[in-house]
């Protein structure tokens, strides 16, 4: 028999946690910062600090801050937050470190909402006035993904089961049926509403203001509220499914809630910010690198981690061609998508 | 006592249980025995409350089993599935401590440290703890499993709070040497002297004769014979279950020795 103090050597990893994620919050101030900071006009960072307590003398300072970049930072903040935790809520649901929101057709629902507006809206406005509301291209992007994600929820199941590899077949399907539809209509749209849609596709922060911060800040904050209080059950669904049931997981409540949640996070992330992609995937992946699997860290680390790369990314995309500036889904998947084959190339490997 | 009784399971026009009964009594090994497709594995899933049986009951000390929530079963009952699969880099530590997920806000969380300590050194795995489960080896990967299982329902000795606790072991040794194959099973015959209900799938015969107090032999679906291991393991009943010819011996210790 061993000794016991052999058997034990404290978990350095579960001792490690918390300081990963203040590490991570504090990048995040500092990104957070930096991103009030820089743009075209760029403002010392006691500036930055002194307009947003209210006490800055220089009102064209002051408003620059606050009333155009604090927004957008605030944005950034939120939909980095969102896109990141559902990845890596996602990734533990399907047990797949690859898995993405895009999978179960939250992206291709919004993105056909999107356009749906982008080329009709016009017309029914004349039948219908209230349509014109601003609110409308996000309420339609919304409604677009989360009536995706209920929809291949609905064809996977069957007697109250949803069989992951049904799940993901019914996305393929419904991701083919959305892609027609989006193509469709942007086939019959003009080239504004062309040129409108594919900005939008390639995502921005740009658009929104204060109203885009009011209308997504309370779902995607209630979303992640959700998806943290179930990190120990996407642990045990990291087993299995039948192992997380034999360890007291109700596991179908679990998926259909998870599932929910996500949707309901990256829906409002896209409904304000068009598609940003492959935050999702690359940021939950490097917080597992550093600080293992364990959802505890993994989706509080994802949402701060994702939060603090759209902050950069943002202000990147708004320096780096200034005054004009680029849109800033093709920032993150300029960085994302080499990062991505990289996972692949050595995923195959290590098999 | 766990009772399962006419359990049948149907998968289309197959009938992969067909009326089968079993009890899995605490204090007791029943080893679980029976050709390919027998319907091993399916009987294990509904005793473990995974599967709801077509046809049947199962009770869980007297409770029915389908009417039990997953995590109150879970506070007493362990499952060893056959082949997990884990795409994520825990360690094995971390592995075991899950099966401490359903006591998180229970009394029994208070011996969280010790449960996992204990099981790691039950299962033999204590020198490779903090190694990433994905490193190890088939057999090294089962113990842990086997460990997470241990963990799950493991009290300190002399716990006198009177609730029967279960152990399902699906195939637990298939993976393992010899060795390993004795150690797991030693370690079973120990929880089942602490009071623990065993229930194991065993491929071996000489391994389940040598552990089981109780045997049920299935075929096609159906127990074609159950009770205590030396009622069971006899010549016409082995033959009659695996269809081939078998000679039991009783050794000079007592043992038996099953020959094909």
């Amino acid at each position: 028999m061993t000794d016991i103090a052999d058997t034990r050597p404290r978990l350095s990893r579960a001792a490690r946690r918390p300081a990963i994620l203040a590490g991570l919050g504090a990048f995040l101030c500092l990104a957070f910062l930096v991103s009030l900071a820089t743009g075209a006009v760029s403002i010392p960072a006691g500036d930055v600090l002194r307009a947003l307590l209210g006490m800055e003398n220089d009102a064209r300072i002051a408003a620059i801050v606050q009333t155009i970049r604090l927004p957008r930072a605030l944005l950034a903040v939120i939909v980095g937050a969102a896109l990141a935790g559902a990845g890596a809520a996602f990734q533990g649901l399907f047990r797949n470190p690859l898995a993405d929101p895009s999978l179960i057709g939250v992206s291709g629902g919004a993105a056909l909402g999107a356009v749906f507006v982008i080329v009709l809206g016009s017309t029914l406005v004349g039948a219908l006035p209230f349509l014109a509301s601003p609110y409308l291209l996000p309420l339609a992007a919304f409604a677009g993904g989360l009536g995706a994600t209920f929809a291949i929820q609905g064809l996977a199941q069957s007697r109250g089961q949803a069989a992951t590899a049904t799940l993901l077949l019914a996305g393929i399907a419904v991701n083919a049926l959305t892609g027609a539809l989006t193509g469709l209509l942007v086939y019959i749209s003009n080239d504004t509403q062309l040129r409108d849609f594919t900005f939008w596709s390639m995502g921005s922060l740009a658009s929104g203001g204060w109203r885009a911060v009011t209308l997504a800040a309370l779902p995607i904050l209630l979303a992640l509220g959700i998806i943290l209080t179930r990190a120990r059950a996407l642990d045990a669904m990291l087993l299995g499914e039948r192992e997380a049931l034999h360890l007291g997981v109700a596991v179908q409540r679990l998926k259909h809630v998870v599932m929910v949640a996500a949707a309901l996070a990256v829906s409002s992330a896209v409904a304000v910010s068009g598609i940003v992609a492959f935050v999702g995937i690359v940021v939950p992946h490097v917080v597992r690198m550093m600080a293992g699997p364990d959802h505890r860290v993994v989706l509080p680390g994802s949402m701060l981690a994702g939060a603090a790369l759209l902050l950069i990314a943002d202000s990147f995309a708004r320096v780096i061609v200034a005054p004009a500036e680029l849109p800033i889904g093709l920032v993150t998947a300029a960085v994302g998508s080499p990062f991505f084959l990289w996972l692949l190339m050595r995923r195959r490997r290590s098999m | 006592m766990i009772r399962a009784s006419g359990i049948s399971v149907l998968a289309g026009q197959r009938r992969l249980l067909d009326g089968a009964d079993l009890c899995v009594r605490p204090g007791r090994v029943t080893a679980l025995i029976g050709p390919n497709g027998a319907g091993k594995s399916t009987l294990i899933s509904v005793l473990a409350g995974e599967r709801r049986p077509d046809e049947g009951d199962v009770r869980f000390d007297d409770a029915p089993l389908g009417s039990m929530a997953p995590l109150r079963l879970a506070r007493r009952r362990a499952v060893l599935l056959q082949d997990s699969a884990l795409d994520f880099a825990f360690t094995a530590e971390e592995v075991i401590e899950l099966g401490r997920l359903p006591h998180s806000g229970d009394e029994a969380q208070l011996f969280d440290a010790r449960a996992i300590s204990e099981a790691a050194r039950l299962a033999g795995v204590a020198p490779f703890l903090s190694r990433s489960y994905q490193t190890l080896s088939g057999g090294e990967k089962q113990r842990v499993q086997f460990a997470r299982a241990i963990a799950q329902i493991w009290r300190p000795e002399g716990d006198a709070r009177g609730e029967s606790r279960y152990l399902i072991l699906d195939e637990p040794t298939s993976a393992l040497d010899l060795r390993h194959q004795r150690l797991v099973l030693d370690v079973a015959r120990l929880l089942a002297d602490q009071g623990v209900g065993v229930l194991a799938a065993i491929h071996d015969l000489n391994l389940a004769s040598a552990y089981a107090d109780d045997v049920a032999l299935l075929k096609n679906g159906r127990v074609i014979a159950s009770g205590e291991a030396d009622e069971v393991f006899t010549a016409p009943a082995l033959g009659a279950c695996f269809d081939v010819e078998v000679e039991v011996l009783k050794r000079a210790n007592g043992q038996r020795a099953i020959l094909v």
